[in-house]
This record gives C-alpha cells, structure tokens and sequence, in this order.
C-alpha cells in the first residue's frame, strides 16, 4: 500500500509536470518523462561519478534542469504559439526522441543501467509491526514538500499569480503588463525542475537508464484522471492510478499490472470524457 | 503555369484534375510494375515496405489528416490486422478471405473504440487511443493460445490460385495491387460526400453538424475505415515480417506511424506516400551517411531515432504541411518563376486560441 | 397556423437563466428579426432552435411539426439553416467543397457505392454542383469558388457562409448577425440579399442582429429580447419606440 502510493507520488509529480504547463500554454509535452530522465542522469553525474553529496546534488541538478526547461521554451516553444495544439504535441515528442537517443549517446551515460546511493538506501522504518523502506519514504515526504510549495508559490507569489492570470486569459495579461513570454518559459522551467526532483526520488527505487522515461506514459492517466487541468487533482490521480497498480498485482493475474491504469483510465472516460475533476468543455458559436 | 480552363462541372469530379495528371500517374502504375524487371531483390523488400506503410499512411490520414482525430494507437490495429491473418491461415483459410477478414476485425476493434471515443475531444482522445493501444499490446503478449505470447508467432506461406508464394517480387505484387485498391478506394471516398462529411468534421464540428452531418455516424465511420484499412495493412505487415511478436506493435511504433503522417503531410493521400517514402528511406540514408560520419557519431545505436525526432520537430517547427507541402511550394516556385514570392504562404501570427471554454 | 412556433422556450445554465420563457410565432416568407443588448440570449435562442442546446423548458414547432426532440442533424434535413456568428466555415477547403456539403442532408448515396464512385454517386455530384452553381450565381460569388477559405477576407467568408446555408435549400434560414465585422457598403449588399431571398427565393428568414438600420430596412416584425425575456414584438418601428426596450438599451 506504502509502496503503491511512493509510486503514485511519482506520477503524481510527472502528472503535475503535465498540467503545469497544460494549464499555461494547452500543450501536452510528451517529452515531460524524458525531462525526468535526464534530471535522473544528471543527478548520477553528480553523485555516483564526481562524488557530490545528494543534498548538494539535488537542488544544483534541479536548477539545471530548469535551466534547460527555460531554454527549450525559448528556443522551440515561443516558435509554435498560436499553431494547433497536436502540431505542439507533435514538437514535444520529437523532443522527447531526441532527448532519450542524446542521452544514449554521451560517453558516460550510454545505454546501460545505472542506480545511484541515497541518504536513504537500504534503510527501513518500522511503524509497529509495519517495516517501510525509506526510499519510499522519501518519495512521499517529498513530493508531499513539493506540492505545498508549489501551492504557497501559486497562491501567494506575485509571480505565481501573474502565471496563473497568463494562463486564463493570455492576451488580458499581456495587456495587463504581464510579460507572457516570459512567464511561459519559467513554466517550463519549473515543470522540468519538478520533473527533475520526481527523477531523483525515484532514482533510488528504479533503475537510471534511457528509457525511463516512458514513466510519462504512466502519468497521463493520472493526469487524465485529475482533469489535466487541475494540480491536487494530478496529485490525486496519480495516487490512484499508484495504489490500482499495486493492488491489481497483489489479486489480479500476472499482466494486469501494467495495463490496470489504462483500463480505469478509458473506463473513466467513458463515463465522464472530461476525466474525474475536469470541467465540461463547449466550444461556443 | 498551367490553366485549366473548365468547361464542365464534370471536371471537377474527375479522379485527375487534367490529362498530363493521368500521363504521369499510368507512368508510375507502369514503372511500379515494371519495378521487378530492373531492381534487385533488396530494394524491391524495400519497396514493399514503403507500400504496406503507404497503406497505413492511408488508414490514418482518413483519421487523423481528414477526421481530426488525432490517434496515438494505430500500431494496435495494424497488430490486431497481423495476429488475425496470421491465425486465420493457420486455421486453413484462404490468402483472399482471409485479408478483408482482418481488415474487418481490426475495424470492429475501432468501432469498439470510436463509439466511446465520440465525446472525449483533443488530448483525452489521444490518451484514450494511447490507453487503448497499450492494453491491445498486453493482450497480445499474454494470449498465448492464439498469439504464441512473448515465444511469437510464425505466419503461414501464402498460396495464391495453388501457387506458392515465397519469392520476394510475388508478394511485391500482391502489396501494390492492394495499395492500389485501396488508394483508389480512399481517392473516391474523398469526393464523394462522406469525404466532405469527414473534412467539415475536422474543420467545425457544430457547423457540420447544422449542415446534416450526424457526427456520431461520421466519427464512428472514420474509425472504422481507418482501422480497417489499418488492419489489412497489418495483414501484408506480417508476411513481410514472418515472425510476430508482441514488441513489434509497441506504442513506440504508433507514434512513429503518426510521425509518419505528419511528415508526409497532414490531410492529403500525396502525404500518406511522401510518409511512406520518408519511413522507408530514413534508415538507408542514415546507413549511407554513417559511412561518411566520426566514428563516435556514427556508430551510435540511437543515430537512427535522433535524425527522426529531429526531422520531426524541424517539420512541425518550418513547413508545418509536411513533404506535400513544400512539394507544392518548390511546384510553384518553377511555375511562377521569377515571380514567387515568399509571402505567398507566410503563416499568419496568431495568439495562441484557447480550446477551452468557460 | 403558424409556420414556427417558440412556446414557453427556456434553458438554464447552473442559476443563470439565459432564456426565460420565450414565446414568439414566424409566419412563412415573413423576415422576423431578434434584438437585444449584449448576453440578452439571442444566439442562445438560436442554438437551441438548432438543437445544439438541449431546452429546459419549452417546445419548438415548425410546419405543424414538433422539432424539440429532433436530433441536431436532422434539423437540415427538415428545412432549417443557419449561419454563425463568428463564422464557421471549414477552413481547409474550398468555397466549392464548402457549399457542396451544404446539399449533404440531400445525401443519397451509401458508402459501398461511393467507394466504387458508381455512376449514381457521379451524377449525384453533378446535380449538387447544379444547385450549388445556382446559388453562386444568386450571391456573385463565382469568382472565389476553388479559392480556400482561409485566404478569403472576411467579408466574403461571411458571403460564403450565407451560401453555404442556401444550399442546404432551407425553408427556415437562421443568420446570427449577418452584418456584424462587415462595412457600410457589405452591410447594405447584405441587406438587398436578404430582400432577395425572401422575395426571391421565397425563403423565411429568422435573424439576429445589432444594426438597426438593417433590422428595420429588412424585417417585417421584431422582437427585443433582455435577460431572456422578451420585452416587446412588432414592427420595427413599434419596438423601437416601446419604452421598455429604449430603457434596455439606453439603461435609463
């Protein structure tokens, strides 16, 4: 149960990559997962290769990240405003491509398997009779840290609520002085930077490799689930879809775990096709 | 520059809009049958490929390029088209049955998924594609009785009129008479009132729907003849491929199907081709490069989806209506020499329009 | 008997009552103009006439015919038309593809036989591209047939739209303010257009729109409409000079 919901926080923390930049600027970026494998192989850099302490490693890693999330707004984002939203989908997942077979290719990194050591590997936490890894733990507390600065930072910031202005009326807040652009690229910035600390707390428990980043498939039924435009609701669903995995592998036969979200997802959707907190949408003639 | 001067509405629901359009296209029926007498066997398994993905590209442009509906799971029809035919030979059918068979199995799997799928709109659309294609995976890999499961599956010899088909150029034959039906098939479909039905979908569903186009019918439709299609793809797909295993229909592969449409251009059959062509030739380009490249760069396993995810985002980012498209500019270019000018398909600037409504 | 009848038309959204109990009566060839100020539901009344809506309250007749549960593609097909407010064309294709689906609801064809293009579907082409041409040449629109949509200026898409409601052959045409985004000059071509087909064409036209010069120019009978509820019908000259509706639209 602990461990579906440490799993769940990880696709809680993709799926709230998903909507963050969903809510700002209505595009889907397929390549979030790779943004969190790449967060993961820079955090191994630092930590298993030049010998950091995880501490340090985590919050320089999560500034590069955003960094390079920053960047790829400006450099490829900004050129498709105002294009149909599945030509931007499009964008993102020849991204997402080029970004699994970049990291394949440096030296370092390649196409094995990696894990790194954490300040909670191999250790466990004992509630009376129930022994807890830390690892999962860990993934918990931070994600649940994560979304309560994230809340704080949406609610109370200037900034934060010039993002959220930008991304309900995007031409009322330029005229309103907000610099939109702008705006838009420190969302992606942090998106990739909460991509990035979902890669590092999950690193412990997985395995670091090119493909890890097809957790993002994993995290669209969460976000789906949630509403894709809804931040609690990402962190709820992707709960959810965490917890229906465990417990299908627990008493389903072999298989069903990998394919449980997506049955509760197209389930989902067929009873309500705007997903489990989502507004009803209606174009307007 | 060429006028077509038009004297009569038959002409405009001619297949080819003049007669140097007909000329050129029985050149290429002709050549592409001639293709077996002059090239070796390596390049016509190539040309079968590009064939068999052409169809596809047909399947899923009527969907995606025509309907609008945007679908990250057309690996799973051409794997439901596969498994079907490879099964129903075992079970002693005949090649010709046994075709439109799978083509229709695979296009009641798209009923299954149309009809659920006729309220979701955009992105849950897509995810519910992709949801689907990723169960269907499942499936395959874990119904052992019919599919072999992960151990695979072995697909039949063909026997056509009591002959056996195992040359290469045989089966080229028989993948480029059904490209043709099926291109026929879906060019008559297009100027006819279902196609219009299907395009004013694409472009304003509500007004579609004041004009008497019932959208359920439509969209329902529009999956099933992709699907369809799809299938009977997926059916050539496994002879070519003699071996099915699960991992072949991944949901990699899917998006790399719609990678190909939206390359090749979305909303035209000339893209479906263009795809085609583009999925067929990027490994051998890549492989002569490679001759010429660093060792480092050269040797890299992942070259291959790099240069495609790359070519994909430049597509999208600089000539949005894909390989038609710039064919189409480069066509006027010579025809109006020296008077193009660029402006002619300069994109308007457009803020972005929200699709959400409150 | 009138030719189409609102009764007791409403529709709620949440607590908002955007149209509250609407009655009002077209007689056939007549041109029955909607005014009102801005949100007054006018549109709202046209959505739900074309079933795009569905009413809380209310029901809609035409030709003796009850069309409340009429499902919305199937309204064309009784003799109802519309055109939008902001322009709904298919964007992607031609005016020529564009008027020709709007003979769709005279489909006759199945898909087995346009898969083959049998000689039946190329004759049914032609007999649509007749009556398409017809209309053509009633609107002057000859010059833009094979040209996209999406690189026509706005005041002939507004055209095009026009068209392509005449084409479904309509008894009833709805235009949601055909004048608006259009100039002076537009506005009054606009205006002849609409005289012509109703006299012409022998069509009735149920309109929306806010230039009254228009409205009074074209319209037998007006109705003014605010918060859903209609204030006044009549003449143009009757409601406007009713004291309700100058105090709608002056806020006095």
């Amino acid at each position: 149960m602990i461990n579906g919901a440490a799993v769940g926080c990880i696709y809680a923390l993709v799926a709230l990559g998903f909507v963050l930049i969903y809510k700002a600027t209505e595009v889907v970026n397929f390549a979030q997962g790779d943004l969190l494998m790449l967060g993961a192989f820079i955090a191994f850099t630092l930590i298993a290769l030049m010998g950091w302490s995880y501490w340090i490693a985590l919050p320089v890693t999560a500034v590069i990240l955003a960094a390079f999330g920053w960047g790829l707004d400006r450099a490829v984002f900004r050129r498709v405003i105002g294009q149909p939203q599945f030509a931007i989908i499009m964008v993102t997942i020849g991204i997402g491509i080029i970004m699994r077979a970049g990291v394949s290719m440096v030296p370092q990194w390649g196409t094995e398997t990696y894990s790194i050591d954490t300040p909670f590997s191999n250790k466990v936490v004992r509630f009376g009779d129930i022994v807890v890894a830390q690892e999962y733990l860990s993934i918990i507390a931070g994600t649940a840290i994560l979304c309560v600065v994230l809340y704080l930072f949406f609610r109370r910031s200037r900034l934060g609520i010039a993002m959220q202005a930008a991304s309900q009326n995007q031409l009322a807040a330029y005229y309103m002085g907000i610099p939109v652009k702008t705006v838009f690229s420190m969302i992606w910035g942090i998106s990739a930077a909460v991509a990035t600390v979902a890669g590092i707390l999950l690193a412990p428990v997985s395995l670091i490799e090119a493909n890890m980043g097809l957790i993002g498939l994993k995290a669209f039924p969460a976000a789906v689930l949630g509403g894709f435009g809804s931040i609690p609701g990402a962190v709820v669903g992707g709960l959810i879809i965490g917890i229906i995995e465990q417990l299908s592998a627990a008493y389903l036969p072999d298989g069903f775990k990998d394919v449980a979200a997506y049955i509760v997802l197209l389930a989902v959707l067929v009873v309500r096709p705007e997903g489990l907190f989502g507004e009803s949408m209606r174009k307007k003639v | 520059m060429r006028f077509i001067f038009k004297t009569e509405y038959q002409q405009d629901v001619k297949l080819f809009p003049h007669g140097g359009a007909v000329f050129w296209y029985s050149l290429l029926i002709a050549a592409m049958f001639a293709a077996p007498l002059v090239l070796d066997e390596f390049y016509i398994g190539e040309i079968t490929y590009v064939l068999i993905f052409t169809i596809i590209g047909v399947g899923l442009m009527i969907l995606t390029g025509y309907t609008g509906l945007v679908s990250l799971g057309h690996a799973a029809f051409l794997g439901i088209g596969a498994y079907a035919e490879a099964y129903l030979l075992g079970q002693g059918l005949p090649f010709l049955i046994t075709v439109p068979i799978s083509g229709f199995i695979a296009a009641a799997f798209g009923v299954a998924l149309g009809v659920p799928a006729l309220r979701m709109t955009g992105i849950y659309l897509a995810i519910a594609t992709l949801a689907f294609a990723i169960i269907v995976a499942e499936v395959f890999a874990r119904w052992e009785s019919v599919t072999g499961g992960y151990g695979g599956m072995q697909v039949p010899d063909i026997t056509l009129f009591g002959i056996d088909i195992y040359e290469d150029w045989q089966f080229y034959y028989i993948c480029l008479i059904v490209t043709l039906i099926v291109m026929f098939g879906a060019l008559n479909l297009l100027r006819s009132p279902t196609g219009r039905a299907l395009v004013a979908i694409r472009d304003s569903e509500i007004a579609a729907q004041s004009m008497g186009v019932n959208l359920a019918k439509y969209k329902t439709l529009s999956f099933a003849l992709s699907a369809g299609i799809t299938g009977i793809a997926g059916a050539l797909f496994a002879h070519k491929t003699v071996f099915l295993s699960p991992d072949s229909f991944s949901i990699v592969f899917s998006i790399q199907l719609l990678v190909m449409v939206v390359v090749g251009g979305l909303g035209s059959l000339h893209g479906a081709v263009y795809g085609a062509i583009f999925i067929g030739a990027l490994p051998q380009i890549i492989s002569i490069a490679k001759d010429y490249l660093p060792h480092a760069i050269g040797e890299q396993p992942s070259l291959e989806a790099g240069v495609f995810g790359l070519i994909l985002v430049l597509f999208v980012l600089f000539e949005p209506l894909g390989i038609y498209g710039r064919w189409m500019k480069i066509k006027l270019f010579f025809q109006l020499f020296p008077l193009y000018k660029k402006a002619t398909f300069k994109r308007q600037k457009s803020y972005m329009k929200s699709e959400r409504v409150r | 008997m009138t030719y189409f009848r609102v009764e007791d038309l409403a529709i709620h959204f949440g607590g908002i009552k955007a149209v509250d109990g609407v009655n009002f009566e077209v007689e056939k060839g007549e041109v029955f103009s909607i005014i009102g100020p801005n949100g007054a539901g006018k549109t709202t009344i046209f959505n739900l006439i074309s079933r795009i809506y569905e009413p809380t309250e209310g029901k809609l007749v035409f030709e003796d015919q009850d069309i409340t549960n009429v499902p919305p593609h199937q309204i064309a097909k009784r003799g109802i038309a519309r055109t939008f407010q902001n322009i709904e064309l298919f964007e992607h294709a031609t005016v020529l593809q564009n008027l020709l689906l709007g003979q769709h609801a005279h489909r006759k064809s199945n898909l087995a036989s346009e898969l083959l293009f049998l000689p039946g579907v190329r004759q049914q082409e032609l007999r649509f591209r007749e009556k398409i041409e017809e209309v053509i040449d009633f609107l002057d629109l000859a010059h833009y047939r094979d040209s996209m949509i999406m690189n026509l200026p706005y005041g002939v898409r507004k055209v095009v739209e026009l068209a392509r409601a005449l084409c479904t052959e309509p008894k009833l045409l709805l235009l949601d303010e055909p004048s608006s985004g259009l100039n002076v000059e537009e506005t009054e071509d606009m205006g002849f257009w609409i005289d012509d087909i109703k006299k012409d064409l022998g069509i009735t036209v149920l309109m929306v729109e806010h230039d009254m010069g228009l409205v009074s120019e074209v319209s037998d009978k007006v109705l003014a409409l605010n918060y859903g509820r209609v204030l006044a019908t009549g003449t143009p000259e009757e409601v406007q000079r009713d004291p309700e509706v100058v105090k709608a639209y002056l806020g006095g």
